[in-house]
C-alpha cells in the first residue's frame, strides 16, 4: 500500500492466516457443495449455452449454474442486473469468504485477479456498434460496466468494504497472484486484513481463442497427465479468501483455516503461450516458495498442479516437479482439479487455492480424473481417485499466458 | 530504517512523438498537435472520431523478434522501456546478471487485436486467426517486455482506471524494498482503435482519445530524482464521490512548501472530468501544467506520461519537487510526489 520514503520500512515477517474462503464453480455455488463434489471425484461439465458454439470444434465446458436474481437482500435487483457474469460469481464467493471469516465489511484492501473480466459486456458492445453504428441505446452502460475496476469498486461497496483496490491481470495466474499480493501486504505489516481472490466467466472471445489454438479437448474431457491427453476444458467461477495476520485473527477469535507460508512469482520468457519445455520458471517459483517457507519438497503433502491437460503444459510442469523434488519425486502427491471443473483462467489460481483449503480441512486429496494411461513424466504420485490422507502442507501452482508463474504454500495452523 | 528509491530513467511515446524530448517540447510550448480521424464504415454508415495518434514519423520500435507481430501497444511500451532503462542495466539483465521486474498498468489494453479477433470469430470461428488471440490478453505487452529484457523476475499487469499507474509505482517500491528485484520498470500503455475511441466519447464529446506509453525505471538509491510519496489511492464508487476522493488526495499530497513545486495534474479540458481536481487544487500556488490538454486522454498511459514530465522537470532543475495527480473515471483518485 502507501509508500513514503521517509517512513520506516515495515517490520516483518508477520504470520499470515486465512480465516474465510468462498468458491463458485460448475461443481457448486459454495464451499460445502464444492468440497462434496471434489471429495466424491465428480466432474462438472455440460453443453455451453451462454453463446453460440455450433461452429466451434468444442461445445462443452464447466459452465456454472447461477441464480437468476439477486441472491442476497443487500444486493438490489438493479445492482445484480448491472453486474457482469464474472462479477456475480466473484460477489458470491467474496460474500461467502467474508461470512466464514465472521466479517461484515470494514477497511481492507481488495486484491483481485481476472483475465477476461467483463468481456461478455464488451462483446455485446462490439456487436451493437457493428450492427447498428448510430444506435447508441445501452452502449454507455455497456462501456462503463465492461470495466473491471467499475465492477469491483461496486462489489466492494455492496460488501461494505473500504480501501484500495488492485486488479491483477496475469492471465491464468491472476488469481494466485492476487492471493500472493495479499500475503505480502499482511506479512509486511502494510495491511492487517485483505480480501483476495480471482474470477472469470466463460465468454465467446476467449472460448474461440483457445479453440483456434487447438488447446481445447475435442472430446470435452480434459485428462491432465494422461499420455494421450488432448487439451483442456474451459470453465468459469470464482474463489476468494480473507487473508489476515494470525495475530489479528487470534485477537478477534476468528477460526484459522490455514496459514499462508509462502508465495513465489517468476516469469517464463520462453514464448508468449508455451512454457519452457523443462519448466524453468515453474521450478523457480516452487523453489522460491519452499525457501520462503523453510520447507523441503518431502514436507509438501500435496501439489495442486496447474495441470491444464494440454500436451506442452503438463510435461513442462512434470519436468519442473521432477527437478524440484529430485530423488524424492516418487513421494510427491500431485493432482489437477481442472480435470473436474475445467480451466478457470483468471479464477483458476484462487479457486484451486480454496480447493487446497478443503483438502486441509477435510484431510483428503482431490483427484486427477479420467486418466487412462499415465504420461511418462509422472514419476510422482498422481492421485487418480480422491483419497483420505494426512494433509498438513499443500502447494499450488498457477501458470499463465505471457509467462506469469506463481506458487503458493498453505499449511494447517499449528503444524510447526 | 527508511528507503530511498530513485527514478534512474524515463521513457515516453505519445501523440507528441517518440521520446521524452518530444513530449516535453510539446507540453512546454503548448503545441497544438494535429488531430486525425479514426473512421470506420459499417453497413453503409460512416463513423468518424477525432483522435490524437502516435505519429509514424520518428518511430523507434526496438528490434526484437516478438514485437514483429505484436500490437501497437506493445511497441509503444517497448520503445518507452528501452529509453527508460539504462543501457548497462539492460545489458546486465539480458545477460542474466541483473533482476529487472516489470509492471504494466492499463485500462483498455490490446484492443486492436481483440477487435480484429472477435470480428473474425463472429464471421467464422473456424478460420479465426490463432496468431491474433494471444496478443489480446491484457498481459501480452508486459510479457514481451520481460522477454526483451531477458528477465525472469516478477511481472505484473494491473488494470484500473486512468489513475492506476500510481499503484504500479507503489508495487515497484514494494518489490525493490523487499529485494525481489534489483530494478523495476513501471509502464503505463494504451493503443487506440475505433472501439475505445468511440467508447470514451460516450462520457463526453469533448474528450480527445489518444494513445502512447510512458516508463519509469526505479532502483534503490539516492541519486537523481526520488520517489518520495505514493499515498493509498482514494477509491470511490459513483461519480459524486470523485470530488471527495480528490479532496482527500489533495490533503495527503500536501507539501510543506509548495511554492517551488510543480503540479502535473490530470485535467484534460473536459469540464466534468476536471471538476474534482479544479476544486481540490484551487489553493495551489506553485507551477502547474495539465499535459492531457496537449496530448489527449490516453487512459492508462496518461498518468504515466504526467509522471515522466514531473521527473524531467526535477532532473532538469526546473523544480525541486513535483506532485502528480489523477482522478480516474470510476475507481480512484491517486498521485505521487517526486523530488530530490
Amino acid at each position: 500500500m502507501a509508500y513514503r520514503a521517509d517512513s520506516p520500512s515495515n517490520s516483518g515477517p508477520i504470520a499470515v492466516a486465512i480465516t474465510g474462503a468462498g468458491i463458485v464453480t460448475s461443481m457448486g455455488r459454495d464451499f460445502s457443495e464444492n468440497a462434496a463434489g471434489f471429495r466424491a471425484g465428480r466432474t462438472a461439465f455440460r453443453a455451453i449455452d451462454l453463446f453460440d458454439t455450433s461452429r466451434q470444434r468444442v461445445g462443452t465446458g464447466g459452465q456454472c449454474d447461477l441464480p437468476t436474481s439477486s441472491p442476497d437482500p443487500r444486493l438490489s435487483a438493479k445492482t445484480w442486473g448491472r453486474m457482469d457474469r464474472g462479477t456475480r460469481m466473484a460477489w458470491m464467493a467474496a460474500r461467502e469468504a467474508m461470512a466464514m471469516a465472521g466479517l461484515s465489511g470494514g477497511l481492507m484492501p481488495m486484491m483481485i485477479g481476472t483475465s477476461a473480466a467483463a468481456m461478455p459486456l464488451g462483446e455485446d458492445y462490439f456487436k451493437q456498434a457493428v450492427a447498428t453504428p448510430h444506435h447508441r441505446s445501452g452502449q454507455f452502460l455497456r462501456v462503463e460496466t465492461y470495466q473491471p475496476q467499475q465492477q469491483m469498486a461496486g462489489m466492494a461497496e455492496s460488501l461494505g468494504i473500504q480501501g484500495p483496490l488492485r486488479i491483477i491481470s496475469n492471465a491464468c495466474a491472476s488469481g494466485a497472484n492476487a492471493i500472493g499480493h495479499a500475503f505480502h501486504l499482511v506479512r509486511s505489516g502494510k495491511a492487517e486484513r485483505v480480501l483476495a481472490g480471482g474470477y472469470d466467466a466463460l465468454c465467446q472471445l476467449v472460448f474461440a481463442g483457445f479453440d483456434t489454438l487447438q488447446a481445447l479437448s475435442p472430446s470435452g474431457i480434459p485428462r491432465p497427465f494422461d499420455a494421450a491427453r488432448d487439451g483442456l476444458a474451459l470453465g468459469e467461477g470464482a474463489g476468494f479468501v480473507v487473508v489476515e495476520s494470525l495475530a489479528s485473527a487470534k485477537a478477534r477469535g476468528a477460526r484459522v483455516i490455514a496459514e499462508i507460508l509462502a508465495y513465489g512469482a517468476a516469469t517464463d520468457i520462453h514464448h508468449l503461450t508455451q512454457p519452457h519445455p523443462a519448466g524453468d520458471a515453474a521450478l523457480k517459483t516452487m523453489v522460491a516458495a519452499c525457501e520462503m517457507a523453510g520447507l523441503s519438497p518431502t514436507e509438501i503433502d500435496y501439489i495442486n498442479s496447474h495441470g491444464t491437460g494440454t500436451p506442452l503444459n503438463d510435461v513442462a510442469e512434470g519436468q519442473a516437479i521432477q527437478r524440484w523434488a529430485g530423488d524424492d519425486v516418487s513421494k510427491i502427491k500431485v493432482s489437477s482439479t481442472k480435470s473436474a471443473i475445467g480451466h478457470l483462467l483468471g479464477g483458476a489460481g484462487s479457486v484451486e487455492s480454496v480447493i487446497c483449503l478443503m483438502a486441509l480441512e477435510g484431510q483428503w486429496l482431490p483427484a486427477s480424473l479420467n486418466v487412462r494411461e499415465l504420461d511418462p513424466v509422472c514419476t510422482f504420485d498422481l492421485i487418480r481417485e480422491p483419497r483420505e490422507a494426512r494433509v498438513r502442507t499443500v502447494l499450488t501452482n498457477s501458470f499463465g499466458f505471457g509467462g506469469a508463474n506463481a506458487t503458493l504454500i498453505f499449511q494447517k495452523e499449528g503444524t510447526r | 530504517m527508511s528507503s530511498r528509491i530513485s527514478i534512474a530513467g524515463i521513457g515516453a511515446v505519445s501523440a507528441a512523438g517518440w521520446g521524452v524530448q518530444a513530449l516535453c517540447e510539446a507540453v512546454d510550448s503548448e503545441r497544438n498537435i494535429e488531430r486525425s480521424a479514426l473512421t470506420r464504415e459499417s453497413l453503409g454508415v460512416t463513423v468518424s472520431t477525432p483522435v490524437l495518434r502516435v505519429p509514424e514519423t520518428g518511430a523507434n520500435v526496438p528490434k526484437f523478434a516478438r514485437l514483429r507481430r505484436a500490437s501497437a501497444i506493445s511497441k509503444y511500451a517497448a520503445a518507452a522501456v528501452v529509453e527508460a532503462v539504462p543501457a548497462d542495466r539492460m545489458a546486465a539483465s539480458q545477460a542474466g546478471g541483473f533482476r529487472i521486474g516489470v509492471i504494466t498498468t492499463l485500462m483498455n489494453g490490446c484492443v486492436n487485436y481483440s477487435n480484429r479477433f472477435y470480428g473474425e470469430v463472429l464471421n467464422d470461428p473456424s478460420i479465426a486467426s490463432p496468431i491474433l488471440f494471444p496478443e489480446t490478453v491484457f498481459n501480452a505487452p508486459s510479457s514481451h517486455l520481460s522477454a526483451m529484457l531477458g528477465s525472469t523476475s516478477p511481472n505484473d499487469t494491473l488494470i484500473g482506471d486512468g489513475a492506476e499507474f500510481f499503484t504500479g509505482l507503489e508495487l515497484a517500491a514494494e518489490w525493490i524494498e523487499r529485494g525481489d528485484v534489483d530494478g523495476c520498470v513501471v509502464v503505463g500503455n494504451e493503443e487506440l482503435d475505433w472501439l475505445c475511441a468511440e467508447a470514451l466519447r460516450f462520457y463526453s464529446r469533448d474528450y480527445v482519445p489518444s494513445e502512447g506509453a510512458a516508463a519509469l525505471y526505479l532502483e534503490a538509491g539516492a541519486n537523481g530524482p526520488q520517489l518520495l510519496d505514493v499515498p493509498d489511492p482514494q477509491t470511490f464508487s459513483g461519480s459524486l464521490a470523485r470530488i471527495d476522493a480528490a479532496l482527500r488526495l489533495r490533503h495527503l499530497l500536501a507539501l510543506k512548501d509548495e511554492s517551488q513545486a510543480l503540479l502535473v495534474d490530470g485535467r484534460c479540458g473536459v469540464v466534468k472530468h476536471d471538476h474534482p481536481e479544479d476544486l481540490a487544487w484551487r489553493d495551489w500556488t506553485g507551477l502547474r501544467c495539465s499535459p492531457r490538454r496537449i496530448i489527449g486522454e490516453s487512459l492508462g498511459a496518461s498518468a504515466a506520461l504526467q509522471c515522466v514530465l514531473a521527473v524531467e522537470s526535477i532532473r532538469s532543475g526546473r523544480s525541486t519537487h513535483a506532485i502528480v495527480t489523477s482522478v480516474g473515471g470510476n475507481e480512484q483518485a491517486a498521485g505521487a510526489v517526486f523530488g530530490h
